[in-house]
């Protein structure tokens, strides 16, 4: 591994300052899972890593205020998994952390770091563009929210400038809970990216609403104001020609996890899958 | 502004005793175990957090620990492999390990006892797919997965006796 400067800044404001000094040399460092083992294998060479988990500004890992839930840039997975708020007011946010990478990799790795590594197949970004979340980016300037659809661009670019951080992930704690559900294939079980994953929920008043992995440039989100979808006794030639319409904003490709053509036709049926699932949740209430 | 890549001292408490140490920034937990300390006991292979072999509890919580800059384990307490016996005695998971047979080249049982003991810790009394589903993180090359959930199942057999 090529040397580098290590900065363990004990502010917000210090971690900026040093992102502005440095520019494209700095990387930021919460749990490291994508940072060290691209400092491994050199496909990343930094002059400085600044190490974010030695701020008091970022406890606590998850707070609720004002109707939101607050996730900061330091938490990581096994904890967003396991959280009781987040299991009952956005459990496919939990699912979805619960199945990146293994117990290893959970411990480590951060719910900020996921998103900021903007992969298509982020496993926690479906669930956050459903659920509506709000990315907070410290800069200069000061805080500014970003809709988690507007923050992602394509595979390993978010609309962060250049000295801004993820502070924290906020979600909106919906009034009365919607059915939600997260599923996603892969060619393993365990420690594999998804070849195509969905997060659905359906809410009191019909509208569905899709988050899709792995089947585009970035995470897409999808929604459905009609009531079709969220009523599972609609007629199904129905139900699948709005699956079909809103499934054309994908854009999949072949590669080494499956092709293309698979990948289309598993979306139809995973996307079925999960909102059968989201369904069934808001039934049981 | 020219960064400074020097060490920088951390202290650290392995198996329970104190340590006191220069880390190069780029310097992992695992090579800090093993080069500085000689706690070869946790393995090096993949090097980029699959397979698990490097397995460590620090602050009572397993993680890769090629995936950690030894900076990072500042202040933190680390069990290794080496940490679980106690005056020279295995624990019940590691003589379930011998007994059943879990250990063929035995290059990822360090990790593998690791994941266990945190699974117990999780789950004392895991089905077969908790188990597999815990230590999906820890391969076998031998392809022991079998002998090893015998062990994980027999050690927690031994534990409620």
């Amino acid at each position: 591994m090529q040397t580098f400067a290590y900065e363990r800044p004990e502010t917000l404001a210090q971690a900026v300052t040093l992102l502005a000094a440095h520019g494209p040399g700095a990387r930021l460092l919460a749990g490291g899972t994508d940072l060290i083992a691209g400092l491994r294998n050199g496909t990343l060479r930094p002059a400085v890593v600044v190490d974010l988990k030695h701020i008091p500004e970022l406890s606590p890992a998850i707070s609720e205020a004002n109707g939101r839930l607050s996730i900061s840039a330091d938490t990581v997975l096994a904890d967003v998994a396991r959280d009781e708020r987040i299991r009952s007011h956005f459990p496919a946010l939990a699912e979805a952390a619960a199945s990146v990478g293994a117990v290893q990799i959970r411990n480590r790795a951060t719910l900020a770091g996921n998103i900021c590594n903007a992969s298509p197949a982020a496993d926690t970004a479906p669930p956050l563009l459903v659920y509506g979340a709000q990315v907070v980016a410290y800069g200069p300037l000061g805080v500014r929210r970003i809709p988690v659809d507007g923050f992602f661009v394509r595979s390993g670019e978010t609309t962060l400038t250049a000295d801004e951080l993820v502070a924290a992930i906020e979600l909106p704690v919906p009034d009365r809970p919607a059915g939600s559900a997260f599923g996603r294939l892969t060619r393993r079980r365990g420690v594999d990216l998804a070849t195509v994953s969905v997060c659905a929920s359906v809410n009191g008043s019909g509208i569905t609403r899709l988050g899709y992995g792995a089947v585009g440039p970035r995470p897409l989100l999808a929604a459905d104001d009609s009531g079709v979808l969220a009523d599972p006794a609609a007629d199904p030639a129905a139900r699948a020609s709005i699956l079909a319409r809103l499934a054309a904003a994908t854009s999949p490709i072949s590669d080494i996890r499956a092709s293309r053509e698979y990948r289309t036709d598993m979306l139809l049926l995973l996307t079925q899958r999960v909102l059968r699932a989201a369904i069934a949740r808001r039934a049981e209430g | 502004m020219t960064p400074v890549t020097q060490t920088r001292p951390i202290r650290l408490t392995v198996n329970r005793i104190p340590r006191q140490l220069d880390a190069a920034p780029h310097h992992t937990l695992l090579s800090l175990l093993r080069d500085d300390l000689g706690l070869t006991g946790t393995k090096a292979c993949c090097l980029v957090g699959e397979c698990g072999a490097c397995t460590v509890s620090l602050n009572g919580r397993i993680v890769d620990s090629c995936l950690v800059l030894a900076v990072e384990a500042d202040g933190a307490e680390v069990t290794t492999i080496e940490g679980l016996s106690t005056d020279g005695q295995l624990t019940r998971l590691q003589q379930a390990f011998l007994e059943q047979g879990a250990v063929q080249c035995g290059y990822c049982s360090p990790g593998q006892v690791m994941a266990a003991r945190d699974l117990l810790a999780q789950i004392p009394h895991p089905t077969v797919g908790e188990i597999r589903e815990g230590m999906v993180g820890n391969l076998c090359r031998c392809g022991c997965y079998e002998q090893i959930t015998d062990a994980v199942l027999a050690a927690v057999e031994a534990a409620d006796r």
